[in-house]
Formats: structure tokens, sequence, C-alpha cells
């Protein structure tokens, strides 16, 4: 009975040291969904050949300020890979849980996919949407969400102040005019993509919809190819959500390996193809050039060309009396 | 509550009189309206949400069941619920008593108090918590600082893992907060209109405090306790709005069964979303029936009464 017990007890702790469990929370965007879903099981698969853990990869989905905001107020992420760099920012300045300098240890400033902003309209395009400009036309009724909430909806919101500083020979007061008209032609602003995504194509608002290129391809895919086209408009901005291990969690839960790990993966080729399969741009030239077709060409300004940083950005347009509040005026 | 339990009693023949002299028309046609709005605001919606839950096939609505994160949030929903439905119990029990029975200092503000989670918006109330105990918050403050004031007890809670928002306890919180005055509310006036004198008799008889309360308030409060947990339950269940604020929506952890129909409705899986709405649904008619059921017990009750008292 005594051998018996003894080698029951050899046999838990040999299990117990061999494989661990290893939880990990990745808090995201919205639009994230699938294409973490998809990369997350491909990860645990990674991780159990190379070193026989398992790891489960828990997710948060929301807008992309919002879910800083709670990993300011104590939502515990191992890893936060959001819709732009300065709600991680947010998260170094405000929570001190990571340091400032967090976009400099990862490749490509930590951007392992890109996207961009483009429009989405009912098929056939029956109000010819080609370019910005058309949003602008008193007939057309577009449907964004909400810069102040939405990270999506600050690149959409800059990606059009862009192309009409390029347009306008980089006047600003003719910009500021521009996207005035813009907003004023948005009936509903919601508060995260999903929500603006789900509001025009299922609930049918909207002659044109705002979006991430990822998530105007999922539309597609979703709501089927013979209810909407995408319109690639000649320019727009090249959208660069960041990712990032949040230290001081990570430390806590003794995952920080595993977290670093994690992110690093996302730059694998099997990584690269998984973003590319769900619409994102990669950053690997080859499975770039793999997945052509998914993505038109198109002319991208950075940010940092037409708005300095994001916290310049930030500071000037959606900060509380910013631009988009002098613009902005809700209609009934 | 009794008008046609009393007729149906009355010795006297009953006397058909109309009570409005309206033309036919006039009163078939208000009845015509409020039967349409009826279906249009609450029937119809009702046999949508169980339409679009079986739109994918009913193997499609027990697979959305068995998901393990659908799982995990319809155990999270119930935690929640048998959790700050007794504690919601018990406090509404003391505080009708204490305030139907007895006079003291500071009565109506005990009795603000208690209304209080009724006018504030449930966003605030998770917020509320949110402030105080998140990580930025004067408690979260106290404990995770790098040099805390009690290191004793934040290394405790850093070992034991203990979090309150974005984890169990914080949505317990909330569902507590919002469900606070539903079975005070129901209690007090009832025992209001009970009014002292059969607790009097019982201490003038030699009947200890608890006795009193055991065998003489607790049978006259039974059926209005009952219906104040139902509908305690009910609220406890359904609550979106705080519990959204606190949860951090973490799925197959913190996300319970509201949150998880939004989540899947995002996730562009309507019929997932409306099979966990159906579930929902079906508990919000559980408890209709429930319901109906202690009223129908209740108005027995007051009948037989009634007839003792003839």
């Amino acid at each position: 009975m005594k051998i018996l017990w003894n080698t029951f007890l050899a046999a838990a702790l040999v299990l117990s040291a061999g494989a661990k469990e290893i939880k990990l929370l990745n808090v995201s965007y919205d639009p994230t969904r699938e294409l973490y879903t998809e990369y997350n099981a491909a990860f645990t698969k990674y991780l159990k050949a190379k070193t026989g853990d398992d790891v489960v990869v828990s997710q948060s989905h929301g807008g992309s300020g919002k879910q800083a905001q709670s990993v300011i107020n104590g939502l515990e992420a191992d890893v936060v890979t959001l819709a732009l760099a300065y709600d991680i920012d947010a998260i170094s300045t405000q929570a001190k849980l990571l340091p400032a300098d967090w976009q400099q240890r990862l490749p490509n400033d930590s951007t392992p996919y890109t996207s961009t902003i483009v429009f989405l309209v009912r098929k056939g395009n029956p109000k010819n949407i080609k370019d910005w400009d058309d949003l602008v036309k008193k007939s057309v009724s577009v449907v964004a969400p909400n810069p102040k909430t939405s990270g999506g909806a600050r690149w959409a919101y800059l990606a059009a102040y862009a192309d009409a500083l390029e347009k306008n020979h980089h006047d600003d007061a003719a910009a500021r005019d521009f996207i005035k008209q813009l907003y004023k032609n948005v009936p509903v602003l919601d508060s995260g993509a999903r929500g603006a995504t789900v509001t025009f194509a299922k609930n049918g608002i909207g002659d044109a919809l705002l979006a991430w290129e990822n998530e105007a391809h999922l539309a597609l895919k979703e709501f089927g190819t013979n209810n909407f086209d995408i319109v690639t408009p000649p320019l727009s901005i090249l959208a660069e959500p960041p990712v990032a291990v949040v230290d001081k969690n990570a430390r806590r839960h003794h995952t920080t390996e595993t977290a670093n790990e994690y992110l690093k993966y996302l730059y694998s080729d099997e990584g690269q193809e998984i973003a590319a399969k769900n619409f994102y741009r990669p950053r690997n030239a080859e499975i770039a050039k793999k997945y052509a077709a998914n993505f038109t060409d198109l002319k991208l300004v950075t940010l940092n060309d037409e708005f300095g940083s994001w916290a310049k950005a930030q500071q000037t347009h959606f900060a509380d009396g910013g631009v988009f509040d002098q613009i902005f005026q809700p209609q009934n | 509550m009794t008008p046609a339990a009393t007729t149906f009693h009355t010795p006297h023949p009953v006397v058909h009189r109309r009570t409005t002299g309206e033309p036919p028309l006039v009163r078939r046609a208000l009845i015509g309206v409020a039967l349409v709005f009826l279906s249009l605001f609450l029937f119809l919606p009702l046999v949508f949400v169980f339409t679009q839950a079986f739109a994918k096939g009913i193997g499609f609505y027990f697979e959305t069941l068995r998901d393990p994160n659908a799982w995990s949030a319809i155990k999270l929903t119930f935690t929640a619920a048998v959790i700050a439905v007794p504690l919601n119990c018990v406090f509404g029990v003391a505080a009708a008593w204490a305030i139907a029975k007895f006079d003291f200092r500071g009565k109506n503000i005990l009795l603000t108090l208690i209304d209080l989670p009724f006018s504030v918006s449930p966003v605030i109330a998770g917020l509320i918590y949110v402030l105080v105990f998140g990580a930025q918050g004067w408690l979260g403050l106290y404990l995770n600082a790098d040099h805390p004031k009690f290191p004793w007890l934040a290394n405790w809670l850093n070992e034991e893992n203990f979090k309150i928002i974005f984890a169990v306890p914080g949505i317990v919180l909330a569902t507590i907060f919002v469900t606070f005055p539903f079975v005070a509310r129901e209690l007090i006036p009832l025992m209001q209109a009970q009014g002292r004198s059969e607790e009097e008799a019982a201490r003038v008889l030699g009947a200890s405090g608890w006795q009193t309360f055991w065998r003489v308030t607790l049978p006259n409060i039974k059926w209005g306790l009952i219906y104040g947990v139902i509908l305690c339950n009910a609220r406890a269940m359904g609550e979106f709005g705080a519990v959204a604020v606190v949860s951090g929506r973490i799925r197959g952890q913190t996300n319970t069964m509201p949150l998880h129909i939004e989540a899947l409705y995002d996730d562009y899986n309507f019929a997932g979303a409306f099979a966990v709405a159906s579930l929902l649904a079906l508990l919000a008619l559980v408890t209709l029936g429930l319901k109906t059921w202690v009223e129908h017990q209740n108005a027995r009750l007051n009948r037989d009464a009634e007839i003792i008292a003839a």
C-alpha cells in the first residue's frame, strides 16, 4: 500500500514538474477577435512542441481606448495588442506597468502587422463613392465609430484629414473644413469599430462605412460578397496597431518568458501568414507577396509624417476641446 | 389585487353592469390598440429571440450552449445570483423589519440609502467600484504601490492573486449593489400595512425577539419575501451595465450571460447570441411563472383570511 502511494506521489511530482500550464491574458481591440482566436490556437501548438508547456490564452476585446483604461485600472493583461501606440503609452505613463520605450523592444516599432482605412459600400456602389471627396456630398450618409473611444475611428479620422491636407497643399483650415463636412454626414457614432460594422452591415444604415481594411474584408466574408463592395481610396493612412508585454503583470504572473515568446511568434512566418489570412498587411515581404491579391495598392501616408507623433495628434485632435470636439455637433 | 376574489365570494347575486358608457366600437378599438402594442413590443421580440436562436438548427443551438465560454458565462451568472440574492434577502428583511416595526433617528436616511441603487445608473455603480477597488483607486493604491501601507496584506493578496475588479468578486459586488433594494422595497410597505399589533401581542405574551420574528413576523411576510426574491433574482441574472464596467470581458472567465450575448453578437455569431439570449429569456419566463404562482397563492391566502374574518 505504502509503495503504491509513493509511486503515485512520485508520478504526480514528475507530471507537475514536466508540463506546466501557463495562462496568458491578451487584452486587445475590437476587430482582432478572429485573428487572435486563430493565432492563439497556432501558438498553443507551437509552444507545446517547443517546450512541452501547455498555454491557455484568454482574450478580451473592446474599444482600444477603453481596453487601455481597463488595464490601467487593474485588468491584469500579460500582453496588450491595441489599435494604436498612444493607448499603450497611456498604460506606461499612467500606471507605469511597462517602460516608456516599449515600442523599441520589438521590430517595426512593435507593429507586426499593419492595416489601413478603406470604405465599405453597398453592392454596385450606387452612390459612386471613389475617394474621400465623395463622402462629403450632401446625399451621402457615412457610418464611422467615435474617435473618442475607438482606435479605428481615430485612424479613419486621421486618414480623412491627411487626404485633405495632401489635396489642399497642407492648408490646415481647409482640412478642418473638410473634416467638419465629413462628420456632418455621420448619423451614428458607434463606440467601437465592430459596433459600427454591425450598424452598417446588419442594420442597413448609411451608404459608406469607414472601416479598417481587415474589418471590411471580414464583413464581406461574414455577410457575403453580393451585399457589399470594398472601395480603396487612392490615399489613406498606414495604420500601425502595436503589441507589447505588460511587464509588471507578466512578472507577477511569472509569464514574462511566454508572453515575450507569444509576441515574437507574431513575426514568424506562420504568425505573419495568419495575419495575412485575416486581412492584416504582413510586415514580411515574402508573405505580403503571397497574399497580394488580398490587398489593393494605394498611397499610404504615415502618422509621423503627417501629424508628427501620436501624442501631438491626440492633443490637437482628440483631447477634450480638440478639433474633433469643435467640429462635431450631434444631430437629432 | 382582490376585487375579483371578493366578488366571487359575495353572497349577493352578481349584477353585471357596464362600468363605462362608451360605444362598443371605441372599446374594441382601445382593446385592439393595447393588444397590437403588446404583441409588437413584447410578444414579437420574444418570438424573434427564439426563432433566431434556432436559425441554424437545434444542433448549433446546443453546440453554442455547450461551448466552454458560454458554459462559463452561465456558471458565472448563477454564481453571482446565488451569492447576491441570499445576502440581499437577509439585508432586505432586516432593513424592512427595522423600518416598519421600530422608530429611530435617521430612518429616512436609511430609506433613501436603500433606494439609491434604483436612482443611480448601473454604469455609475460599476464605475464606483472601479474607482474604489481598481488599481488606480484608493484601495488599489494602498495595496499595489511600490511601498504599500500594509506590506503583509499586499504580499498576501498578491500571492493569493486575489482580485476584486475585473474578477468574480467585482461582478458579485456590482450585482449586489444593483439588486440591493428589491427585497427591502417589497417588504417595507407590506410590513407597515400589517402594523405592530401582532408583534406587540407576542411580546406581551412573553415571546423573545427571535421567537416573535420566526413565529409571527416571518409567516406574515412569507409571500412578499418570495416575491421580492424572485424579482431580485431576475435582475441579478439580467444585469448588464454595472457588470460590464467591472468585468474586463475576459472570455471564459469574467463574461456573464448578458456580456457573452453581446460578445457573440459582435462576433457576427447572431444565431449563437440569440441562443444564449433565449436561455436568459427562458429564465425570465420561469420567473414570470413563479411570480404569477406566488401572487395566486397570496390572493388565495387573503381570500381565506377574509372568509375567516367574515
